[in-house]
């Protein structure tokens, strides 16, 4: 592998559990912290990783017990994250991105877990396929790290 | 997640210390919809200064308490003074639903 000093990479896996919402996104912040965020940065990408490992645990396990696998790429000022599931998968990944719109209206879900993805991170892509699962990568350059030398 | 509830003539004045997240918030609506009903109360102020995490979930139990205020013709308010849970409240256009007020005393005041 090709060394780049520059470059550093961590993964995770838990159980589908919601009591691991706040593991994985402390988890990610704590390694996203060696970029020197801002704390609004760091504020940013919490947010968008709770919400994605909430959509792999609500939507992907619907509840049921599975794997969610968390991975963090940090290369120069930026930090590329992929949540993944192996869960039942997005029929309609426009649909699910449209802000407000929930497929479980019965749980108090306010549909805006994609918006604020999209929102709080410079780059988001989904890919989903049915009965196999879904893949959220974001991205997001930390700008505070430009000023500085 | 710590909740702590304080009544003050028709209003529930519930103060939400620590994280809410979909883990979270499970509870926290119970625990606000039990203590709602069961002491026949109209209006919800939701006190979010002691927060120091929310995503959207948070909008969706802000949602439903709306709902369920509203129903019997009453109103939720909010207090925040964080720029980052203001952030989410904005983005959510929960501003529509909800007024949101620095200390409680302006939020009974309305």
């Amino acid at each position: 592998m090709e060394k780049n000093n520059n470059k550093n990479y961590m993964k995770i896996e838990f159980l589908s559990k919601s009591s691991n919402e706040s593991f994985a996104r402390v988890v990610v912040a704590a390694f996203a912290s060696q970029l020197d965020p801002t704390i609004e940065e760091l504020s940013d990408v919490k947010t968008a990783v709770s919400e994605a490992v909430t959509n792999a645990i609500i939507h992907g396990y619907e509840y049921g017990e599975g794997i969610v696998v968390v991975e963090a790429t940090l290369e120069d000022n930026k930090i590329d994250i992929v949540v993944e599931d192996f869960g039942k998968g997005i029929e309609d990944i426009n649909k699910a991105m449209e802000p407000f719109y929930t497929s479980k209206p019965n749980l108090e879900r306010s549909g805006m877990g994609f918006t604020v993805m999209e929102t709080f991170m410079d780059e988001l892509e989904v890919e989903s396929e049915l009965n196999k699962g879904t893949r959220v990568k974001m991205s997001k350059t930390f700008k505070s790290l430009s000023i500085k030398e | 997640m710590q909740l702590s509830f304080d009544i003050i003539n028709n209003y529930m004045i519930v103060k939400l210390k620590g994280e809410l997240d979909h883990h979270t918030s499970e509870e926290a609506r119970k625990k606000i919809d039990q203590k709602y009903y069961s002491n026949n109360l109209t209006n919800i102020i939701l006190d979010l200064r002691e927060l120091n995490f929310m995503d959207s979930s948070g909008i969706g139990l802000i949602m439903g308490r709306y709902k369920n205020c509203a129903d019997r013709n009453g109103m939720i308010s909010i207090v925040s003074t964080s720029p980052y849970i203001n952030r989410m409240l904005k983005m959510s256009g929960i501003l529509k639903l909800a007024n949101i007020y620095q200390t409680i005393e302006e939020a009974i005041k309305g």
